[in-house]
C-alpha cells in the first residue's frame, strides 16, 4: 500500500516476485494501477488519502471476527493495560480526543493536544512533578532515573475491562465497517472483504504478512498515523518481530536512513535523541535528562548516550563540572523544518543557505520556495549539475516571464561542483538500516570535491576565524572538537586532491571510543555517563569495533542465501540485528511460534537466545525471568516482553506518549478534499495539522466545484525525485523525456481531452501544463454515491537539464503532518482543462 | 542461430529456471554463459575493480566500479551483493553517466549580487568567501537568550539543507559544524 514498488524500488521488488514464485499472495492497494498492480494477485483501488479508513476496516474486521492472534496480543502488546479514567475517544467527542486546546497565537496550527488524559492508569497515585523534584536531588544520573520510575500500570489480562486498551481500540474502530470503508475509500465492499480474509488468514503461528509502504502513506497531514494504523494492525495479527512480517518502509535516497540516524534534521541529535529545546524543561543537562529519559526499558540508558554525544562534540573541554558543554550546545525554540524555514526565508528572516544535493526550487509550492530564495543574502549550492536551485536567479519561470529581473535579485550565489559516489569513500545506510561502505575508485575531475572536503575545509577556516574570540557566545565553536585531518604520514598518495578529511576518523567518532585510551568501543553496552566514553551515535556503536575492522565493509553473503539474514554483509544497526524486536518471533516460553516461522528462540541448554539473527533481547535473559518491581532499564521487564525500547516492553496498540495527534489513528480527510469526512462529519481534517499561512499558500475549500478532481503525485523508474541526478544523463533523459498527466478515459471524455493533448492543471496555488496520457490505469471512484475522478502526475521535471518540463510541485501546498511536518502532495484538489 | 520466441514463452521458461535470463535461455537449450564470461573479461581487462553502492534509492544495491588509468570506465551491479545479486534498475545502470558526463560541472561558479551572469572563480577564494559570509551572518544574528530568559545560543538566519544523498560521514561533520556554530535550521530530504 502507498508504494509502487515494482517501478520505484524495482530491484527490491525482485524479492517480492521471488516470494510469489514460492507461493506468496501479493495485494496492491493504490489509487493508480501500476506495474506493481500488474504483478499482484489482487489489485484494490482506493481514493488517495483514505488509507487509514481502509486499514481501520481491517482492524475492525480482525477484532469483530476474532481473527487477531490472541496469545501474541495478550503477552506482547499493551492490550491489557487500563487507561486513565479521564480519557475520551473520538467516539465520545465526535472526531477529536480529550486534551484538544487552542494553539498559541501565530502558530501554523489552530489546535494542539495535551496528552495528560491519554496515560496509563497506575496501581497507586503518582505525581511526576514531585518525583522530578526528588530526582533532581540525586547524586548520580542512575539514581536520578531510579527516582523517576512510576508505579506499575493497571492491567486486565482478560481484555474485558471497558477501559482496557483492547476495548478502547475495539470501540474506536467499530465505525470502520466494510460499508463505511466502501463509502470513504471507493473500494467495493466485496474486494475489501477479500483483502481482510486474505490478510487475517495469512497471519498467526504458521504464517506472517508484511506491509510495504512508501510516500503514498507518508505524504499526508495524517502520514504518521497511517503508519501507526498499520503498526496497530500488525501487532493485533502478531506480525511484528517475526520473519516475513513487519512494516517495510521503502525510502527514496541512498542514505536517507543514515541522514535520519546521523541527523541533518533540526529536531533531533544523534541516535533519535530529541534536540535540546528552549520550549521544554531542558534548562540544564540534568533537566534535559529528566525530561527525555524513559526510566524503564532500554532508553533508561539515555544519560550514557547524551553524555557520550557531548564528549564527541566538545572533547576534553566537556567535563562533569561544565555539564559536558551542554550550555554551549544550541537549543531550538520553534519549528525549523523545511517548509517552516522557507516561509521564514520568504519573510526575509533567513539570510544565508548552504544546500547540498537537494533542490528546493522544485519542492513543495515551488514558486513560493523560489520566491524565498530571492530574499537570501547568500546561497551556496553544491551539486553535480546546475540545478534549478542554483539557477533560480536567471532561469526560473518568474524571471523568464519578466516578472522579476536578475538585476533586482540581491542574492550572492555560489555553485560548487561535487564528487560523486565512486569518487569518495564512505558509508550509506539503506532502508533496512544496513550500513554499507563504498570505496573510492578515482579522483573527481577539476574542482569537484567531496562534500566532506567542503565541510571540513569550511570548519577549518571558521575555527581559525574564531580562534582569538573571547566572547562567551563563541565558546561552542572554539571548543568544538575537530580532529579529522589525516595523521602525519597517512594521507593517501594516489590522489591529486589535498585537504580531504580522514573518513575513518569520522567513523571512529560516530562509533565511539574510550576517552582515555582512545580504544574503539565494541557495543553501546560499553557506554558510560561519566565522560569516560566518547560516542556521537550510540545506535551506530559497534560498526567499527576494532582498528582495521569496519563491519560496514563486510562483504561475505550467506552461501546460497541461507539462512538469508546475511549477517556477514554490511552492518545493520543496532548491533547488526536484521529484524527488530525479534524476541517476538518466539512464543512467551521462548519456543518458535511454529517450525515454519522459526527465527530466534531460547536454548535452555546453552541458557541463551539463539537463531538466524542477532537476538534483539538481553542475550541470556530467560523467558521465565520475572520483572523487578521498581527497577530501571530492562530489569523492569520480564522475559516475555520483546519490545525492549518501550517503557513497558510491550508493543503499543494505544500510544500514550510520542504522538501529536492522538493515541489512536483516525480517518480524516486530506486538507483539500472533494468530500466531507463521512466518519466524523464535524471533524473534516486532522484537527492539529499544520498549514503555513501565506498569500501564495491557500487551500481549496471542501467540495470546491472549481477543484473537483483528486490529484496525486508519483515517481517513475527512470528518474530520481526532482531529476537533478537523472535529467542530465542522456540515457535516462531519453527514456523519460517529458512531463505528463495520467487521467481516465471517462474524465478525458468529460473534459474533451484526447491522448497527447496539452492540458492545463490548476490548483488553488498555480497552473502548469502537461501532456495528457489517457489510460484506464486510473479509474473514477464512486464515493458515497458521487463520482470522484483522480489524476496522477510524476514530479521529476524542472527548467534545467537535458529534458525540462513544468514543476509539478508548483501545484502543491505547504501543509504538514503535526508530528514530523511532512507535506501532503499525495492528495490535492485540482481542475484539468484542455489547453486552448 | 535465430531463435524466435514469444515474450510470454520466454518469461515462462525464465521463471522455471530460477528467474534469470541466462537460466531462461538454458531452458531453451542455449548457453550464453561462455560469452558472458568473455564479455566480462573484456570489460575488466586491465581494470581495477572497486565495490561501491548505488547512489539513487535506498535499496542499497551493490555496484562494481571499473577503473583504467585512473578513469572510471564502467559501473555495473555487484553479483555478490545479497541485495541485488548483480541486478540494477535503469537509474542504477546509468550511474556511470553520473560520473562521466559532459554536462557535469568542474569549476566553481559565482554570481555576485544583482549580476546577470555566472563567473568562474578559484576554489580557495570561494571557500574563504563562504567562511566569511557564514561568520558575518552568524555574528549579526546570534541569539544567546530569548526574551523570556531561556538560553538558546543559536542563530535562525542560516539554513543547512541536504544529506540524504551524501555519505553518513558528511552528515556527521555537517551537523556537528552547524550545531557547533549554533545553526539550528538543519534539514534534509527525510523531512519531505
Amino acid at each position: 500500500m502507498g508504494s509502487n514498488m515494482a517501478e520505484n524500488h524495482p530491484v527490491a521488488f525482485r524479492w517480492v516476485a521471488q516470494a510469489k514464485l514460492n507461493g506468496a499472495t501479493l495485494i496492491h492497494v493504490d489509487p493508480r494501477f501500476t506495474r506493481t498492480s500488474a504483478m499482484a494477485d489482487l489489485y484494490v483501488p482506493i481514493r488517495s488519502g483514505t488509507d487509514i479508513a481502509f486499514l481501520g476496516g481491517l482492524i475492525s474486521y480482525a477484532i469483530e471476527n476474532e481473527k487477531y492472534f490472541k496469545d501474541y496480543v495478550v503477552n506482547y502488546t499493551n492490550a491489557a493495560t487500563i487507561i486513565n479514567d479521564n480519557f475520551q475517544d473520538t467516539e465520545d467527542l465526535e472526531g477529536v480526543f480529550s486534551g484538544l486546546k487552542e494553539a498559541p497565537q501565530g502558530s501554523e496550527q489552530k489546535y494542539i493536544y495535551d496528552n495528560a488524559t491519554w496515560q496509563y492508569k497506575r496501581v497507586e497515585p503518582w505525581d511526576p512533578a514531585k518525583a522530578r523534584e526528588e530526582a533532581k536531588k540525586a547524586a548520580t544520573f542512575a539514581e536520578m532515573i531510579q527516582r523517576m520510575v512510576p508505579p506499575a500500570a493497571e492491567k486486565d489480562p482478560t481484555l474485558q475491562h471497558p477501559r482496557s486498551v483492547f476495548q478502547i481500540v475495539r470501540r474506536h474502530f467499530s465505525r470502520y465497517t466494510p460499508e463505511m470503508v466502501e463509502r470513504i475509500t471507493g473500494c467495493p465492499k466485496d474486494v475489501f472483504l477479500k483483502v481482510a480474509e486474505t490478510v487475517t488468514a495469512n497471519s498467526g503461528r504458521e504464517r506472517t504478512t508484511t506491509f510495504v509502504y512508501a510516500m503514498g502513506w507518508t505524504q499526508h497531514t495524517h502520514g504518521v498515523q497511517t503508519i501507526g494504523t498499520t503498526a496497530l494492525l500488525q501487532l493485533l495479527l502478531g506480525n511484528m518481530g517475526r520473519p516475513g512480517g513487519g512494516i517495510l518502509a521503502l525510502r527514496g535516497h541512498a542514505t536517507i536512513q543514515g541522514s535520519t540516524d546521523v541527523p541533518t534534521l533540526y529536531h533531533s541529535i544523534h541516535g533519535y535523541m530529541n534536540h535540546p529545546d528552549a520550549r521544554k524543561a531542558h534548562d540544564t543537562l540534568a533537566d534535559y535528562i529528566l525530561t527525555e529519559t524513559r526510566p524503564t526499558g532500554y532508553w533508561a540508558n539515555f544519560p550514557k548516550f547524551i553524555v557520550s554525544y557531548l564528549k564527541s562534540m566538545y572533547g576534553d573541554a566537556a567535563t562533569p563540572e561544565n555539564d559536558f558543554g551542554y550550555d554551549w550546545h544550541p537549543k531550538i525554540s520553534g519549528d525549523y523544518s523545511h517548509m517552516a524555514t522557507m516561509i521564514a526565508m520568504a519573510k526575509g528572516e533567513v539570510k544565508g543557505a548552504l544546500i547540498f544535493g537537494q533542490n528546493p526550487a522544485t519542492s513543495i509550492n515551488g514558486a513560493l520556495q523560489r520566491r524565498a530564495l530571492m530574499q537570501l543574502d547568500w546561497l551556496v549550492v553544491k551539486d553535480n549539475f546546475e540545478t534549478e536551485t542554483a539557477s533560480f536567479w536567471y532561469a526560473s519561470p518568474e524571471v523568464k516571464s519578466g516578472q522579476i529581473k536578475p538585476e533586482d535579485i540581491k542574492t550572492e550565489v555560489f555553485l560548487f561542483p561535487s564528487a560523486q559516489v565512486a569518487e569518495t569513500e564512505g558509508t550509506f545506510t539503506n532502508t533496512q538500516r544496513l550500513i554499507q561502505f563504498h570505496e573510492k575508485a578515482a579522483d573527481p575531475p577539476g574542482d569537484c570535491r567531496s562534500d566532506a572536503w567542503f565541510t571540513h575545509q569550511l570548519a577549518l577556516r571558521l575555527k581559525k576565524l574564531y580562534a582569538d574570540s573571547t566572547l562567551p557566545r563563541d565558546e561552542g565553536i572554539k571548543n568544538l572538537f575537530w580532529d579529522f585531518d589525516y595523521d602525519p604520514g597517512t594521507y593517501p598518495t594516489n590522489t591529486r586532491i589535498e585537504g580531504e578529511p580522514d573518513v575513518f576518523k569520522i567513523i571512529r567518532e560516530i562509533n565511539g571510543y574510550q576517552t582515555g585510551t582512545k580504544e574503539l568501543l565494541k557495543s553501546f553496552g560499553d557506554l558510560k555517563d561519566d565522560g569516560s566514553t566518547t560516542c556521537a551515535s550510540w545506535i551506530y556503536c559497534g560498526v567499527f569495533p576494532e582498528e582495521g575492522k569496519l563491519l560496514a565493509r563486510n562483504r561475505e553473503p550467506d552461501p546460497d542465501n541461507k539462512p538469508g539474514t546475511n549477517l556477514g554483509w554490511g552492518y545493520a544497526w543496532p548491533a547488526n540485528r536484521r529484524v527488530l524486536y525479534n524476541r517476538a518471533s518466539a512464543d512467551p516460553d521462548g519456543n518458535p511460534w511454529s517450525e515454519r516461522k522459526k527465527y530466534i528462540w531460547w536454548d535452555a541448554g546453552q541458557k541463551k537466545w539463539v537463531g538466524y539473527d542477532v537476538p534483539d533481547f538481553a542475550a541470556t535473559k530467560a523467558p521465565d525471568t520475572p520483572a523487578k518491581p521498581g527497577a530501571t532499564g530492562l530489569d523492569a521487564h520480564d522475559g516475555k516482553s520483546p519490545f525492549i525500547m518501550m517503557p513497558d516492553g510491550k508493543g503499543w496498540l494505544f500510544v500514550p506518549t510520542g504522538l501529536a495527534d492522538g493515541p489512536l489513528p483516525t480517518h480524516y480527510e486530506p486538507m483539500e478534499s472533494p468530500v466531507v469526512n463521512l466518519l466524523y462529519p464535524k471533524q473534516q481534517h486532522n484537527p492539529v495539522a499544520k498549514h503555513w499561512q501565506h498569500e501564495e499558500n491557500q487551500l481549496a475549500q471542501v467540495g470546491d466545484p472549481n477543484f473537483p478532481i483528486v490529484l496525486t503525485t508519483y515517481r517513475l523508474t527512470e528518474h530520481h525525485l526532482a531529476g537533478a541526478m537523472t535529467r542530465w544523463l542522456p540515457w535516462l533523459a531519453e527514456l523519460q523525456p517529458e512531463l505528463f498527466i495520467e487521467m481516465s478515459p471517462e474524465l478525458a471524455e468529460e473534459k474533451g481531452i484526447k491522448n497527447l493533448d496539452l492540458v492545463k492543471i490548476t490548483t488553488k496555488r498555480r497552473s502548469i501544463v502537461a501532456k495528457a496520457l489517457v489510460t484506464p490505469r486510473l479509474r473514477p471512484l464512486m464515493i458515497d454515491g458521487k463520482v470522484v475522478h483522480q489524476v496522477g502526475m510524476p514530479w521529476h521535471w524542472g527548467y534545467m537539464g537535458i529534458v525540462t518540463g513544468d514543476i509539478v510541485n508548483d501545484l502543491t501546498a505547504m501543509v504538514g503532518d503535526p508530528n514530523v511536518s511532512i507535506h501532503e502532495s499525495k492528495a490535492l484538489c485540482c481542475n484539468v482543462e484542455k489547453l486552448q | 542461430m535465430a531463435v524466435v520466441l514469444s515474450r510470454r514463452r520466454f518469461l515462462k521458461v525464465s521463471g522455471a529456471a530460477a528467474g534469470t535470463a541466462v537460466g531462461g535461455l538454458l531452458g531453451l537449450g542455449i548457453d550464453v554463459r561462455p560469452k558472458q564470461v568473455r564479455a566480462q573479461q573484456l570489460r575488466i581487462q586491465n581494470a581495477q575493480v572497486f565495490p561501491s553502492v548505488c547512489p539513487y534509492c535506498a535499496v542499497g544495491c551493490g555496484t562494481l566500479v571499473h577503473v583504467v588509468d585512473g578513469q572510471i570506465v564502467n559501473i555495473e551491479g555487484n553479483p555478490k551483493s545479497p541485495i541485488n545479486m548483480g541486478n540494477l534498475c535503469p537509474k542504477g545502470a546509468a550511474t556511470y553517466q553520473l560520473h562521466v558526463n559532459p554536462n557535469r560541472l568542474t569549476k566553481v561558479l559565482h554570481r555576485p549580487p544583482n549580476a546577470t551572469q555566472w563567473e568562474v572563480v578559484d576554489l580557495d577564494w570561494a571557500m574563504d568567501r563562504v567562511a566569511e559570509l557564514v561568520k558575518k551572518t552568524r555574528d549579526e544574528t546570534f541569539v544567546e537568550t530569548l526574551p523570556n530568559g531561556k538560553r538558546v545560543m543559536h542563530t535562525t538566519a542560516i539554513f543547512s539543507l541536504g544529506g540524504a544523498t551524501i555519505d553518513n560521514e558528511w552528515n556527521h561533520i555537517q551537523q556537528k559544524l552547524m550545531r557547533g556554530l549554533g545553526i539550528v535550521r538543519i534539514e534534509n530530504q527525510a523531512r519531505i
